[in-house]
């Protein structure tokens, strides 16, 4: 055990100060409305990637800064930015999802074509994964691509494709093989959201957001070429995907900026002239959430350690996601009673105040613990491959696309 | 930056739950608990020859003169065996009371006497640990007076040490004239708790330290850690006795542990314990390392890990069904043992409070 940083990450440390103290007032708001980035966004996205604080470890090749992997600069970098309350740039299914799997399974055309734009953040990707009737059993999707001379044609529906009003591109999980069994008759194909016959219906969730999206296809013409591996593998492609959006979920460095931001609520806020933080009740919460946020911390050091030394953290690492998520929500719960009935009005589109802001966490952190594996699904995988128990029995399997 | 254990760490911890699995199987537990005096000489022979004693102890004082998050591995190990031997307070808090607020003197006198085993320390904070019940000793110059409850690793110490609310601390033999120990078996049968009795009893007063008071709390916040990782080590015995329970009772022609209402029980626990391990070597770390973040972390970690400690081993007892309930198992011993390290030194709520003191969060007084 030892926690301080040898010179080598000390004199990044500084560097990524330095930048910040030069560059910071240029960044956009942290934790600023989900939609479209606007072009200070993107502006302070060039600008971290072109110092290496974004898309660090993306060859220069495709347009990152080429790094070797180092998942202790990495926690550097993010610790520098989140201690500052400055923008670590954009977090986004494109960048944390798409760009790692094109790296890991892509063809050299692929990376290239769609890498560099992608992280510099003037392309923006949506995932079609979620169908009506494929949600946790995500490898039942029934969206049909069809071999038809050089392109598939493709019919069906994807729903919660968060961006898809906005986005460029769709990486999509789609049925190429439909005699196969389901795992095996998938494919992971690249397209243009403004390829003819798509049609995107946004989905106003509870935070009274559109957020979501439902995607139709008729008849999409797609080029054979845009498969990502081949015919059939597209279920190993989604696993690489899902593999990065774990790690993108569980972010303990989230956790202490949140953290932060009740403290200040607590600290500030007043009922009857009193601070709430003076309020034995109040204080208790907070305290019993800087608890687990601490712990959780540790965690994430000793996670990062396991990663740098080649290590599979095991259960470790599944618990990441359920838990994480939750304790956020808890969070947000914390700041929601803060804001307390003065926080009642709510607008959620355009800015947002402490007030709405709080209240549009304390629903949007729902969809958080049920996207990306469901909280229930989460727990049957942290007790399946965490802890080595059975499976639930086969029963009678109700089939959909495919065979079960 | 290196977040975890080093090799020789993971040797000692390999060889002492291998010591402890071998030699505190569930029958021995049970005559150890039968006695409830939180002590084996047989075993703590071997833990002696082990080194456990001496851990904190300077190399030149004739121990290993390593660190509190070595202990904390030591008091993990210790959780998970349930074993009746004192040690948070004994081999830990002791050493460092003399190391923060002994004269040299003192040191050369006791320390060695720790390291061997020899010496073993029975321990209480009147006043300023979170103590419920009776506690007013009184100092004059070396003559200690007064009672105190409730002291920890007491049951067949060798010596008792005290400490005042001022954060002086007065250091007694068993068996002093005017002096007198009522040891009590308490909910965890594998530690008692002693009442303790001055009348005028000679004290060796150690008294040393630039701030007594910053020195005395130091030793409480390592005796927190312990408790913590102690319960840690419980938990974890629970949670693992809990699984293995799960992939082997059948009922409604299945595993239990097949069942989503007992796997997700299961999902629960591990996912709020899991994080205590890391949390519980951060702060024993912070306790040699992080100065200035050393208390926050002592106050956090026993409140956090308490309140795991409560929920997990209450639903591993669950999951257990009616066998859990019984003595047949003996899983209750592993409950108490969370039971005992959540009300010693300081509870989560006063834990808390004082963290909230430390934060500026609230206003002392």
């Amino acid at each position: 055990m030892d926690l301080t940083l040898s010179e080598k990450y000390e004199a990044l440390q500084a560097e990524v100060r330095a930048f910040i103290g030069e560059h910071g007032h240029k960044s956009p708001k942290v934790g600023g409305p989900r939609r479209d980035p606007d072009r200070k966004t993107r502006d302070w996205q060039k600008l971290l990637v072109e110092h290496g604080y974004a898309a660090r470890t993306v060859p220069r090749q495709y347009g990152g800064y080429g790094a070797p992997p180092d998942v202790l600069e990495a926690a550097v970098i993010a610790d520098a930015f989140a201690t500052a309350g400055v923008s670590q740039g954009l977090a986004n299914q494109g960048i944390s999802m798409l760009t790692p799997t094109l790296l890991e399974v892509g063809t050299e055309a692929q990376r290239t074509a769609y890498v560099g734009p992608t992280i510099r953040g003037d392309m923006f990707w949506c995932q079609g994964y979620s169908e009506p009737g494929s949600g946790s059993d995500l490898a039942s999707v029934q969206t049909r691509a069809v071999p038809d001379g050089d392109d598939f044609v493709v019919d069906g529906q994807k729903i919660w494709t968060s961006s898809a009003h906005f986005a460029d591109m769709m990486f999509l999980l789609c049925r190429t093989e439909p005699e196969m069994p389901k795992h095996a008759g998938l494919s992971y194909i690249l397209l243009s959201m403004k390829t003819p016959g798509i049609e995107v219906r946004p989905l106003t969730t509870m935070t009274g957001r559109a957020e979501f999206n439902e995607v139709f296809f008729t008849d999409v013409r797609v080029p054979a070429s845009q498969i990502v591996m081949s015919r059939g593998q597209g279920w190993h492609v989604a696993n690489v995907t899902l593999k990065y959006e774990r790690l993108y979920l569980g972010d303990a460095n989230k956790m202490s900026v949140r953290l932060r931001k009740v403290v200040d609520l607590l600290r500030t806020i007043e009922i009857d002239g009193e601070r709430l933080i003076a309020l034995p009740e109040y204080r208790d919460r907070l305290l019993r959430i800087q608890g687990e946020v601490m712990a959780w911390r540790a965690h994430q050091l000793r996670l990062l350690t396991e990663q740098a030394d080649g290590v599979d953290s095991g259960v470790k690492r599944l618990i990441v996601k359920y838990g994480g998520t939750m304790l956020l929500w808890r969070m947000s719960a914390l700041a929601v009673d803060a804001v307390g009935a003065a926080g009642l009005p709510y607008e959620p589109d355009g800015e947002t105040d402490d007030a709405t802001a709080a209240n549009l966490d304390y629903m949007f952190d729902i969809g958080m613990i049920i996207g990306g594996g469901s909280s229930n699904i989460q727990k049957n995988v942290i007790g399946e491959r965490g802890l080595g128990l059975p499976r639930e029995p086969k029963t009678q399997a109700v089939s959909a696309g495919g065979r079960a | 930056m290196q977040f975890g254990l080093t090799e020789e760490q993971r040797l000692f911890d390999d060889s002492l739950r291998a010591f402890l699995a071998d030699r505190v199987p569930i029958e021995v537990l049970r005559q150890q608990a039968q006695m409830g005096s939180g002590f084996d000489p047989a075993i703590w022979q071997g833990l002696c020859e082990l080194g456990l004693p001496g851990l904190l102890v300077p190399e030149s004082y004739g121990g290993a003169g390593l660190g509190v998050l070595d202990a904390a591995l030591a008091a993990e190990a210790l959780g998970h065996a349930a074993a009746a031997i004192p040690f948070a307070a004994s081999a830990v808090m002791a050493p460092l009371a003399f190391a923060n607020n002994a004269s040299r003197d003192q040191q050369g006198e006791f320390l060695p006497r720790i390291a061997t085993g020899e010496m073993r320390v029975g321990m209480a904070f009147a006043g300023i640990g979170g103590q419920t019940g009776e506690a007013a000793p009184r100092l004059q110059r070396n003559r200690l007076s007064g009672r105190v409850r409730g002291a920890l690793d007491a049951g067949e110490a060798t010596h008792f040490l005290v400490y005042l609310p001022d954060g002086r601390a007065a250091l007694v033999e068993a068996g002093a004239t005017g002096s007198s120990a009522q040891v009590r078996r308490s909910v965890d049968r594998t530690r008692p708790v002693t009442d303790l009795a001055f009348d005028n009893t000679e004290a060796a007063v150690l008294d040393a330290a630039n701030d007594r008071m910053a020195a005395a709390l130091r030793v409480l916040d390592a005796g927190r850690v312990m408790l913590a990782a102690d319960t840690l080590g419980a938990a974890q015995y629970m949670l693992d006795s809990a699984v293995a329970w799960a992939k082997e009772r059948v009922q409604f022609g299945r595993v239990i542990g097949s069942f989503q209402g007992v796997k997700h029980t299961l999902a629960e626990i591990v996912t709020m314990l899991e994080p205590c391990r890391a949390f519980v070597w951060h702060a024993a770390y912070a306790q040699d390392a992080l100065p200035d973040e050393a208390r926050l972390f002592a106050c956090q970690v026993k409140a956090h890990v308490g309140d795991v400690g409560r929920e997990a081993s209450r639903m591993a007892t669950e999951v257990h069904g009616g066998m859990g309930f019984t003595d047949l198992l003996g899983l209750h011993y592993w409950f108490k043992r969370c039971t005992f390290d959540r009300q010693m030194l300081g509870s989560p709520e006063r834990c808390r409070e004082e963290a909230a003191l430390l934060q500026g969060w609230k206003l002392a007084g």
